[in-house]
């Protein structure tokens, strides 16, 4: 991906966040370098080749009071774990789902989902629920309550540029 | 990070309707548009001046930690992963510190299992993962587990608040 410094600098800019200004773009691009309407179909552009999913909003789970974090992790068949993993990114209650490898023998599982509640009992209740209705009774799997985040930032991929 | 500071800056937000309505259509993502928060706002029946200034308030409140661009880390040439350690309970706090050392740490967890330390690495370039777990496993003395992602299935992520 060919980048001009400019563009460069508002991906960094970017990846800190857009400000909270009635025209974000227009602060980056300032910093950047660039006009407005340059940050803006830089923006697109990154959107339309898939750099970027989408402009977010990035919360906390816990000041949001969801205190408990899951993360399942699940041992499906290697023939199953695609079928198994959009069934379980379809529920509604399921954040996040990938397919990791297995780390053997410590690790045999190779599917992960994200489930976030208010309290434990409710997520597990969910997961239940999850179970009954996707058939995983007799799949090997395990839950990870999170007790603490010790860091939460964003994924930085650009350098800090020293200026 | 003293124990009294971390509960503090993780103790629930009261939200009311107006911040539940504003984080559940921002998850759906922000227009790509000169005047973003506008359209939003429009579409809330709420002023822009309104909508900018909760907005500050929630990522005062920690509720909002940014309003950022989801990457895809392979696109843009870099490399992400998922990683995990066994740490021996009397040394957690050491290989905390060892680990969050690392500017490529992006998220890093606590989680009950054996292997009880879990983090997101995030690099510039894909070859760059590799280097840096052999970094933290120098610096911990500890073996990194590396679970890379390798099939995504797409949910709708959207927590109702």
């Amino acid at each position: 991906m060919s980048r001009t410094d400019a563009e460069r600098r508002l991906r960094g800019l970017l990846e800190k966040g857009l400000p909270l200004t009635p025209r974000p773009w227009q602060t980056l691009a300032a910093q950047a370098g660039m006009s407005e309407d340059e940050a803006l179909a830089c923006a697109r552009r990154w959107q339309d080749d898939g750099l970027i999913k989408r402009m977010g909003l990035v919360v906390r789970h816990r000041r949001l009071g969801m205190a408990a974090n899951a993360m399942v992790v699940w041992d499906i068949a290697d023939k199953r774990v695609s079928e198994v993993g959009r069934a379980l990114a379809a529920e509604p209650a399921v954040t996040l789902c990938y397919r990791r490898p297995r780390r053997l023998p410590d690790w045999p599982y190779n599917l992960f989902c994200m489930i976030h509640g208010v309290r434990r009992e409710r997520v597990l209740a969910e997961l239940r629920a999850i179970i009954e209705r996707q058939a995983l009774a007799n799949t090997a799997h395990q839950v990870l309550f999170s007790q603490h985040a010790y860091r939460q930032h964003g994924a930085r991929y650009t350098r800090e540029e020293t200026t | 990070m003293t124990a009294a500071r971390t509960a503090a800056s993780q103790a629930p937000v009261a939200l009311d309707a107006t911040d539940r309505a504003i984080i559940n259509r921002l998850q759906d993502g922000l227009p790509l548009a000169e005047r973003p928060f506008a359209r939003v706002a429009e579409e809330l029946g709420i002023g822009e001046g309104r909508l900018l200034y909760r907005l500050e308030q929630l990522r005062d409140s920690g509720v909002l930690s940014r309003f950022g661009p989801m990457y895809h880390a392979e696109r843009l040439g870099g490399g992400l992963t998922l990683a995990a350690l066994r740490v021996p309970e009397d040394d957690y706090e050491r290989v905390t510190r060892a680990v969050n050392a690392f500017p490529e740490v992006a998220h890093n967890y606590r989680r009950e299992h054996a292997l009880n330390m879990w983090f997101v690495l995030a690099t510039e370039t894909p070859k760059r993962i590799a280097e840096v777990i052999a970094e933290i496993e120098a610096a911990t003395g500890l073996a990194v587990y590396n679970m890379p992602k390798e099939e995504e299935f797409h949910v709708r992520l959207h927590l109702p608040v």
